[in-house]
């Protein structure tokens, strides 16, 4: 009897972990901010959450910081994405040639990926210290003048998007090397016969033949650049004067220290939705492309 | 084969449940033990515990003593440490759940203190102090007990206090021929004359980062007749907050170095102990960074002065920034005390305060012993400032976050040139809506 339960079932019993996971660890997280969102609570243990309807969301759409943020995410997302798009595919034509060393330039460049963001947030808070860091230093030896990095309202958001693309082109680069190395022949020397110059070669058939691996790069890392985190609350926690403030850095302060989860939650859901809206668009565009 | 399994399954929880009650009794009894005898061997034998502190040299300085303190008791003592804001993520975390551990906390009494309390956290002292005679509470610094009291009750044992204190360039005023100054108008003139650019000196560094710079900004406050809050009413529009909030933000703009705006106290140190700053205000609790010669390059020539005068005198801050508190829920209170007592015994405090720790015992700061860590000059600046200083050092609110937000947000506008009192009047409003919606409740 058990073995017979066992076949005639075995469709839900080899998925039901991954499905528990799912639920457990990401449907029901949603759901409760979703729920959350409704309510007025400060994490506190005597008093219980307070039904506020709607407020929450009144509240925050009509809140300057809000939008505020909404603006610096956008902002930095779209500076870091076109720049690490176009160094990114640069850089995997580059290293698509065979050279000497090739491995080993490919290890190092995948470097700043897979180190601690955190710890390179607090690295680069010293290489862009006005007084004493590296930065200046350089600009210095070039004689340009020295620039304010973190510590100005207004050059604070390019100086961290500088440190999303040195941390984040190498994936890019990862995922266009790997399409390159899918891209057939014929073309090629198709072209070589017609006497197309390099650059004819680059524009006219590795790059639409690339558009799709290029779509999906980009989708990757915009979901990526949308929710970063670690390096702007490591070099600047959203300032100065809010000026680095993204969307995600003002949920957190709502959350974890101003203590008010109901406009936390509310923010995310929101951001939740902005997040799903972006990629849904994303993916349209891809299937545009491959048509 | 059913009926038996269940009948073994009453039998074994039996078993449990007599030897737990038995286990209970037992426990009550050591503890009585304990109390009556006072020297009755190991009263928390096999007992658990488990005690956060923050990554802070009080940690460190506690860690190698506590072997000591398991062999006394016979308790297991379970430590972990956390940075400051990861702590206080880490604990708001756990007791929201209704964490049981850990048993004892390091917290920040001003920043966290009064949400905590409010939340049902922590457990009221005002019993255990008293149990003790020889633990002898009165010693402690009534401001720093201040700083620990949420609404008459004693949330927590004061660890560390500290004083907003004038950190100088020797060297700087010598050369210049400029006494050290004693007001804040005498202060200005001197960062003036000090300030030279060109050759990498800037006149003054302090805290320019939003959040943090509020705490720095409140002796400036106090010393010109100010305060954040007076009488559940927002002072923050008043003429000599405004006075109070554009000098500090004038220093750092005309006389601070360049993007002072994203510093903190270790970026501000930092460019005062590269000997790139002639003048610096700030906690006396970190002076270490300013004259440890592995990490100041300036560590013979730092001078230490009581905070200038302003108009009302000179009105430094003198707070307890990390105490010792019990969670509400720990399942042995009396084991939970026993470590806090020990902690902050004479004996204890007055090695801690040995490695430069400055703890809030009267009787430790008049021994030669607990101050021979310190340089002698800050010694007397620190005991000059407790005098006149004030208990709190940022708005008293249960959500300190916000209400530091909206205050630095003033000091800011002074920082980029705007509007100050236009911006006065904008945060006044916000900060008296969060009063009274924390009176509201």
């Amino acid at each position: 009897m058990g073995y017979n339960w066992f076949d005639r079932n075995l469709k839900w019993i080899y998925t039901m972990p991954a499905l528990l996971f799912v639920l457990l660890m990401m449907v029901f997280p949603i759901l409760y901010t979703g729920r959350i969102s409704f309510y007025e609570w400060s994490m506190s243990a005597t008093e219980p959450p307070r039904w506020v309807g709607l407020e929450n969301y009144k509240a925050l759409l009509t809140d300057g910081r809000f939008w505020h943020a909404v603006g610096a995410t956008f902002t930095f997302t779209a500076g870091a994405l076109f720049f690490q798009a176009i160094l990114g595919i640069a850089i995997a034509m580059l290293l698509n040639r065979t050279f000497r060393g090739q491995n080993l330039v490919k290890t190092l460049f995948l470097l700043p990926m897979v180190a601690t963001p955190v710890a390179m947030g607090l690295v680069w808070m010293l290489i862009y210290e006005p007084t004493i860091g590296a930065a200046n230093q350089m600009l210095k030896f070039f004689g340009l003048d020295p620039l304010l990095w973190l510590g100005s309202p207004n050059q604070v958001l390019p100086s961290l998007i500088i440190i999303d693309v040195w941390e984040w082109t190498p994936m890019i680069a990862l995922i266009i090397m790997a399409g390159l190395s899918t891209l057939p022949n014929d073309p090629y020397e198709a072209a070589d016969v017609d006497g197309a110059t390099a650059w004819q070669k680059f524009r006219h058939i590795t790059l639409p033949l690339l558009r799709p691996t290029i779509v999906v790069a980009l989708l990757l890392r915009l979901i990526d650049v949308l929710k970063t985190y670690d390096i702007i609350y490591a070099t600047t926690q959203g300032g100065p004067n809010f000026a680095s403030e993204t969307l995600n850095l003002y949920g957190y302060v709502l959350g974890f220290q101003y203590f008010k989860m109901g406009p936390a939650s509310t923010l995310l859901v929101l951001f939740f939705l902005l997040v799903m809206a972006l990629t849904l668009a994303l993916i349209w565009v891809r299937k545009k492309v491959e048509a | 084969m059913k009926r038996m399994t269940k009948k073994m399954f009453s039998a074994g929880l039996v078993t449990v449940t007599a030897a737990s009650m038995l286990a209970g009794c037992g426990g009550g009894s050591a503890t009585d033990n304990g109390k009556e005898g006072g020297s009755a061997a190991k009263p928390f034998e096999g007992k658990k515990l488990t005690v956060v502190t923050a990554n802070h040299p009080w940690g460190e300085a506690i860690k190698p003593l506590i072997p000591e303190f398991e062999k006394e008791t016979g308790m297991k003592v379970d430590v972990q440490s956390y940075f400051e804001d990861q702590l206080t993520q880490k604990l708001t975390v756990q007791f929201t759940s209704g964490s049981a551990t850990p048993d004892v906390f390091m917290y920040r009494p001003l920043q966290e203190g009064k949400q905590f309390a409010k939340n049902g956290f922590v457990q009221p002292l005002d019993e255990y102090v008293k149990k003790d005679p020889n633990y002898n509470f009165d010693d402690f610094s009534k401001s720093a007990i201040g700083s620990t009291t949420v609404d008459g009750k004693l949330t927590g044992i004061p660890v560390i206090t500290e004083q907003e204190i004038l950190y100088y360039r020797k060297d700087l005023l010598q050369q210049a021929g400029i006494a050290v100054p004693k007001t804040i108008d005498e202060l200005v003139a001197a960062v003036k004359k000090l300030h030279d650019p060109s050759k990498e000196i800037y006149g003054f560094v302090a805290r320019g980062q939003q959040s943090p710079l509020v705490t720095q900004v409140s002796s400036f406050l106090y010393s010109e007749g100010g305060d954040f809050i007076k009488d559940d009413k927002a002072t923050v529009n008043t003429p000599e907050a405004i006075k109070a909030f554009s000098t500090y933000g004038s220093l750092l703009k005309d006389y601070g170095p360049p993007g002072v705006m994203n510093m903190a106290w270790t970026q501000a140190m930092g460019i005062f102990a590269q000997g790139k700053a002639a003048f610096y205000t700030d906690a006396s609790a970190i002076y270490n960074n300013a004259t440890d010669p592995s990490k100041s390059k300036v560590a013979d020539k730092v001078g230490f002065a009581v905070f200038p005068a302003g108009a009302a005198g000179a009105k430094p801050y003198n707070i307890t920034s990390w105490g010792l508190a019990m969670n509400a829920k720990a399942a042995n209170k009396d084991a939970a005390w026993a470590f806090m007592q020990w902690a902050t015994s004479k004996d204890i405090v007055m090695k801690t305060q040995e490695k430069g720790n400055t703890g809030a015992r009267a009787s430790i700061w008049n021994t030669e012993e607990g101050v021979k860590g310190l340089p002698a000059e800050l010694v007397n600046v620190i005991k000059e400032s407790s005098k006149i200083g004030v208990d709190h050092d940022r708005p008293v609110l249960i959500n300190v976050g916000e209400a530091r937000d909206i205050v630095g947000g003033i000091v800011l506008k002074a920082m980029l040139g705007e509007d100050v009192k236009a911006q006065a009047e904008k945060a006044n409003k916000d900060l008296q809506a969060l009063i009274d919606k924390e009176k509201g409740k």
